[in-house]
């Protein structure tokens, strides 16, 4: 039997490793294309004020972005160290666009930002956005693979189980890339992205503004963001994770859970704008609720019914006691392969053996689960309510504020008015945490929203790990904590050393607080 | 569709390529980082050492990652098997890769001489961890890996960290070291002058020379060293569905020179490994820097492809459960995904080679103090 122990430090040291690189990866994602509009204003119209942008953006956008390479390189290995089984189990469909992602991203982004850095006096302006471009259709083509092996974890299309090589394989690759859950979560994504750089520009901006230093090159700034903020932010809760909504079971149980809804109510269902659910009586405490809404959000339809938590729970027990047959078939074939009635039976109740496999948390041999095991693996089926619920809703908060605050911004670069809302500009410096904030707490609704799978309905969690020691897990996870604490520090420093300074740390003599020239240091 | 025996075979190659480019281009940057602290005597020299890769190291680093990621879509079941089993080794490497993101990006960005020294190590130990760990990686795979699987196919590995570190092993990382270290001094010594490039030559003949006697001595140990390898015995359908408890293995003394002794003309591999290294070393003494750096390459042909030639079909070798030995027969992805890939890497790998070579044509020439001065704010 695998430790809960050690299942439990796995997903502790994932978890931790995934959302850190996840500071990282939306300010790239929206920055880059920052960079590119900056840039192209300066390849049109030649004013040396947008490549100055283009270059103290990009400076900062250096800063970030080595920081999500350092902490990707872990996520690129990590399924192979600590997620053996998983990596056996579905690495037939899901390695592929991790693979791609290499082949037609990493090497794109990588390649290009070392001339975007370096190419400046070498390449001609037209051939230099280029550059940048290439640069950030491979930053966001990175996004596009890696959320379509996303996607697939969440509602698994294209693929099959087959017993012979123990483990689901692809069946067909475009219903991979096309499935809906990772072109929704796609846009989603990238857009969230697109506002956390569009956020971070217009903090900083709206800052020299306040302290009014470098006025043409902050207002300029604040413009770009302000407008590429305003179309991102509606982009994320327009497309958003709507057409995920309607998609797939799992989105059905995330659903339920999100939105803590016990019961099957009559359609429409009312929506819970907030409430405290209870998990151990199975309802909530209190709500404030909102009649028809769910029910329109949720299936677009006055009629029909969105499933409960409880008619959920019901339908999963029925799938694990079929998913029985099914594992108990699968191990009578892994010795005999050629049994033609357990075959049938085997390929009967294929479609259930996940569930099935969710009862060896806590039996070897699946026949043996007592009634009692049976109802705590339908209890597991579904995730706690409260962090999804709450979670949730402080991501649609924040971006409903972040709405406002673009909107709002974008208003005043309009009309030129800067000077006349020394508020908006001191809430834009506040709220820079608020699409980070957003960015996480998206992530746990995702992933923590998909457990106990970490393929929906095909493969628990719990069976995902690698066989290692749980002395290993501590000393790895100590390691990490370690080296990520120290670099978050030495980054943060570098941040807003660079970003307080402002572009007279290009030195080239335009601006304030240009440095004083140093001799190089003697060397110990 | 290509039929899934050849698809196999080719993908034995492809990953042998990658293996063989991950050494080339990530290869050199990271000799590079190794000669550093030693090449670069104060910081206008050391930042003349580290903008010869300024511009490329991240590229190149994305062999590894691709790398990674073409075994995990290749054969996952060495993608599980390998890293899961190697943990302390593979978080060595993921630890050491840390400091080189932050140390091209964040050292020349404050300046301060003790920030600096810091980082100037970490880019050391970055370049240096990473080939050594891997070599030593190859050294076990040539001795079996203790590991084997049950009916469910979870893999459990039951040897230690520290059992890695065996005699044998050693001597493959002294190989791979010195190799990449070769490799980063011939293109260091390319793209410098004077008493850096000087430094660079002196440190890429050196390293060729170990190379060359720790090569030979592994092969030596390996002829006559009681080092049994690995044959299998049942009938291989190249055909079959990827199962690797269907086979059974035995170990014998002479199974690694079996190929060789089946096709004589495999040993042009290791003898380009020698030839190539003491090319590499006379042609950068004479300061013919490009071609030593494409002897140098070919030399990393060579020392790779002598240890995948005695090995195959052999991917990961099992010690205690012989039978559970990956092979290239029975760890593969489904034909589907392999065809697929295949595709995948024959169309984006040219790109990736063309663009990368603009790139460095864009970055050509000499770096220099004078260089570095005028580049001050935006120079690594």
């Amino acid at each position: 039997m695998i430790s809960e122990q050690l299942v439990d430090l796995s997903r502790l040291q994932f978890a931790a490793t995934a959302m850190y690189h996840f500071l990282f990866v939306p300010l790239t994602l929206g920055m880059v294309w920052l960079l590119v509009i900056m840039e192209s204003v300066y390849v049109m119209t030649g004013k040396v004020v947008w490549k100055d942008m283009t270059r103290f953006w990009g400076k900062l956008f250096g800063i970030n972005f080595a920081l999500g390479v350092t902490t990707g390189i872990t996520l690129e290995f990590q399924f192979g160290t600590n997620w053996a089984y998983y990596s056996h189990y579905v690495g037939d469909i899901f390695g592929a666009p991790l693979a791609i992602e290499g082949l037609m991203a990493f090497f794109l982004e990588s390649t290009f930002i070392g001339l975007f850095f370096f190419g400046w006096d070498r390449l001609t302006r037209t051939q230099h956005l280029m550059v940048t471009t290439l640069m950030a259709v491979g930053t966001n083509l990175s996004a596009l693979w890696i959320l379509i092996a996303n996607g697939w974890m969440q509602n698994p299309v294209g693929a099959e189980f087959s017993y012979q090589t123990m483990r689901m394989e692809m069946v067909d690759f475009w219903a991979i890339v096309f499935n809906p859950d990772a072109q929704a979560k796609f846009v989603h994504t990238v857009s969230a992205g697109y506002v956390t750089g569009a956020m971070f520009v217009l903090s900083v901006s709206s800052w020299y503004l306040l302290k009014g230093r470098d006025i043409e090159f902050a207002k300029r700034s604040f413009r770009v963001a302000s407008a590429f903020g305003l179309a991102s932010v509606l982009s994320v809760i327009v497309l958003g994770d709507e057409s995920g909504y309607t998609v797939g079971e799992a989105q059905q149980t995330k659903m339920a859970a999100m939105e803590a809804m016990w019961e099957t109510e009559p359609a429409p269902a009312g929506f819970n704008l907030i409430a405290w659910p209870n998990e151990a009586e199975q309802k909530n405490d209190w709500a404030v609720e909102i009649p028809w809404v769910m029910g329109l959000i949720g299936t677009r339809s006055v009629t029909k019914e969105i499933p409960g938590i409880r008619e959920i729970k019901e339908k999963n027990r029925e799938r694990i006691i079929r998913g029985i047959v099914a594992v108990t078939a699968l191990e009578t074939l892994r010795k005999h392969r050629d049994d033609p009635v357990v075959k049938q039976v085997f390929e009967a109740h294929k479609a259930d053996l996940g569930f099935g496999l969710l009862l060896k948390k806590y039996v070897v041999d699946v026949r043996q689960a007592t009634p009692e095991i049976i109802d705590k693996a339908v209890h597991d089926t579904v995730p706690r309510v409260m962090p999804m619920f709450w979670s949730f809703r402080i991501m649609v908060g924040l971006g409903m504020a972040m709405l406002l605050l673009f909107s709002l911004a974008f208003w005043t670069t309009l009309k030129n008015e800067w000077t006349r809302r020394p508020w908006l500009l001191k809430a834009a410096v506040v709220m820079l945490p608020a699409p980070w904030i957003a960015c996480e707490l998206g992530w746990v609704v995702a992933e923590y929203g998909r457990q106990p799978w970490t393929i929906y309905g095909v493969l628990p969690t719990h069976l995902s790990v690698s066989t290692l020691s749980v002395e290993s897990l501590y000393g790895s996870l100590a390691g990490f904590i370690g080296f990520y604490t120290v670099l978050l520090i030495v980054e943060v420093y570098l941040m807003q050393k660079f970003a307080r300074q402002g572009p007279g740390s290009l030195g080239t003599g335009r601006y304030s607080r240009e440095p004083v020239h140093h001799a190089a240091p003697a060397h110990a | 569709m290509i039929d899934y025996p050849t698809l196999k075979v080719i993908w034995w190659l492809l990953v042998g390529v990658l293996l063989v480019g991950f050494a080339i281009m990530d290869g050199h940057d990271m000799g590079v980082g190794t000669l550093l602290p030693f090449a670069g005597r104060s910081d206008d020299e050391r930042r003349v050492v580290i903008n010869t890769v300024g511009p490329h190291w991240d590229g190149n680093q994305v062999w590894f990652i691709t790398g990674g990621g073409a075994i995990f879509a290749a054969w996952p079941i060495v993608y599980a098997t390998a890293f899961s089993g190697f943990y302390w080794a593979m978080m060595a490497v993921l630890w050491a890769l840390f400091f080189r993101p932050v140390g091209f990006d964040y050292r020349s960005k404050i300046h301060n001489a003790t920030w600096r020294s810091t980082w100037d190590w970490g880019l050391f130990i970055g370049g240096a961890v990473p080939p050594l760990i891997f070599g030593v990686a190859f050294g076990n795979l040539l001795q079996g890996v203790p590991f084997g699987f049950d009916d469910y196919l979870v893999s459990t590995y039951t040897g230690s960290f520290w059992q890695l570190l065996n005699p044998f092993a050693l001597l493959a990382g002294v190989v791979s070291s010195a190799m990449i270290t070769m490799h980063g001094g011939t293109y260091l010594a390319h793209r410098t002058e004077g008493a850096i490039q000087q430094r660079a030559v002196r440190g890429a003949v050196g390293a060729a020379a170990v190379l060359v006697a720790a090569f030979i001595g592994a092969g030596i140990w390996l002829r006559y060293g009681g080092i049994e390898g690995f044959v299998i015995t049942s009938v291989v359908d190249p055909a079959a569905l990827p199962d690797p408890l269907a086979k059974t293995v035995v170990r014998s003394a002479d199974a690694w020179w079996a190929n060789y002794a089946a096709q004589p003309l495999l040993y042009a591999l290791p003898v380009l490994g020698v030839v190539g290294a003491l090319v590499a070393a006379v042609l950068v003494s004479v300061r013919r820097t490009l071609s030593a750096f494409v002897a140098s390459a070919l030399a990393i042909v060579g020392v790779i492809g002598t240890a995948g030639a005695a090995m195959f079909p052999f991917v990961m070798p099992s010690s205690t459960m012989p039978n559970a030995s990956l092979t290239v027969w029975d760890s593969v992805s489904s034909h589907l995904t392999l065809g697929l890939m295949f595709w995948a890497t024959l169309i984006f790998m040219p790109l990736i080679v063309v663009y990368t070579a603009w790139a460095y044509r864009v970055m050509r020439g000499k770096v220099t103090v004078a260089h570095i001065r005028a580049n001050e704010h935006t120079a690594y």
